[in-house]
């Protein structure tokens, strides 16, 4: 029990992964020494940094420009009422050093662009996209093949989810491979034009928390080539096959995409106000 | 007959039903059958061009119509039909 290197507090702390078949000491060691990128610290955002603190992910960043407003709590559940006008990174990173003061949390105050893509993303060993827009989903998915890492994807809208995961290599999906463009700008609503029901992020950020830990301890089968689709309305979960497109921009076998984009002009929307 | 499980944004077009039935050979039939009696819903799967829209997924079963035969897929009696619109909500 005391072997890996455990302090006495991670032998308390992570009692019920050591004891537990297919995590066990060198499981929880895995998850220790690793680092998980969470992009966006909205309702995807919340479990997934929740749950990686729990688990004890070694150092967890954190990616997110915006500040607490009100409208979050429905399903931010991350932050408290008290945070509400605070910077979201602020916040976010004072409650995961209470669910968990061993490991290192970083805040990435920014707004995620072609410039800073690959500096932030490159000091981590899975990304998480739980952002809330078209454009930095297609900048992730570029960045995170170009830089080999892998990429747990989801995304959600009003009573709907979807979640996979997008390894880099030969012959595997990305983001482009399932959906070669972003629909045009004004055809699909935000989440404050259209909705969501509150506890939609909780399951389809479950679900990515999930898949970051078993892609980092190499346990069971991770969500590759399968897209999960979840239907909080109808309690419906299907899966759908994701496949490799030999044509693909980006991880296709002729390449036209080799540096990352300015997405604000592919996808025609702009991002939202830096300087609320 | 084929089940055709619909989005929550599309399922304005069919009074709220989550999935509907519909006939036709191909996946072009059966979109045409669903456009007369849903009027507008298909707009929303097929470009101007009359091609499928590269934002909007459809799958046969679990495989996406893309690696079948499109538009001219065959249908086939007991077959599940998903639409799948791209979202970006985080």
């Amino acid at each position: 029990m005391t072997g890996h290197g455990f302090t006495e507090d991670q032998v308390q702390r992570y009692a019920r992964h050591i004891i537990l078949p297919n995590i066990g000491g060198a499981g929880q060691r895995m998850l220790i020494d690793s680092s998980v990128l969470v992009i966006g610290a909205g309702g995807l955002g919340s479990p997934v940094a929740m749950y990686l603190a729990a688990a004890g992910i070694g150092k967890i960043g954190i990616v997110d420009f915006d500040k607490v407003d009100l409208t979050n709590l429905q399903r931010q559940i991350i932050y408290g009422t008290s945070d509400v006008g605070r910077a979201k990174v602020k916040s976010a990173v004072e409650r995961l050093r209470d669910i968990n003061p061993t490991i290192e949390v970083v805040p990435h105050q920014t707004i995620l662009t072609s410039d800073n893509a690959f500096e932030i993303l490159g000091r981590y060993d899975v990304i998480v996209d739980g952002t809330d827009n078209f454009p930095v989903r297609y900048l992730v998915n570029d960045a995170t093949q170009m830089l080999g890492k892998p990429l747990v994807y989801g995304s959600i809208y009003q009573f709907e989810g979807q979640a996979t995961v997008f390894l880099p290599g030969q012959e595997s999906p990305c983001y482009r491979c399932l959906f070669p463009q972003p629909p045009p700008p004004g055809t699909v609503p935000s989440c404050a034009e259209g909705g969501v029901f509150g506890v939609l992020p909780g399951v389809v950020g479950s679900i990515q928390a999930t898949e970051a830990i078993k892609l980092i301890t190499g346990e069971g089968a991770p969500l590759v080539g399968r897209l999960l689709i979840f239907d909080a309305l109808m309690m419906d979960f299907t899966s759908v096959k994701v496949r490799w497109d030999a044509d693909c921009p980006v991880c296709g076998k002729e390449p036209t995409v080799t540096e990352l984009i300015d997405y604000d002009a592919f996808c025609g929307v702009p991002h939202a106000d830096p300087t609320p | 007959m084929v089940r055709v499980k619909l989005p929550t944004i599309l399922r304005k077009h069919t009074g709220g039903e989550p999935a509907v039935d519909a006939e036709g050979a191909t996946l072009r039939e059966l979109l045409e059958n669903l456009e007369a009696r849903y009027p507008g819903l298909t707009k929303n799967v097929l470009a101007n061009d009359g091609g499928l829209h590269r934002f909007v997924n459809v799958y046969v079963n679990d495989e996406d119509v893309r690696y079948l035969g499109s538009l001219e897929t065959a249908m086939r009696e007991g077959d599940v039909v998903s639409i799948l619109p791209a979202v970006a909500g985080g």
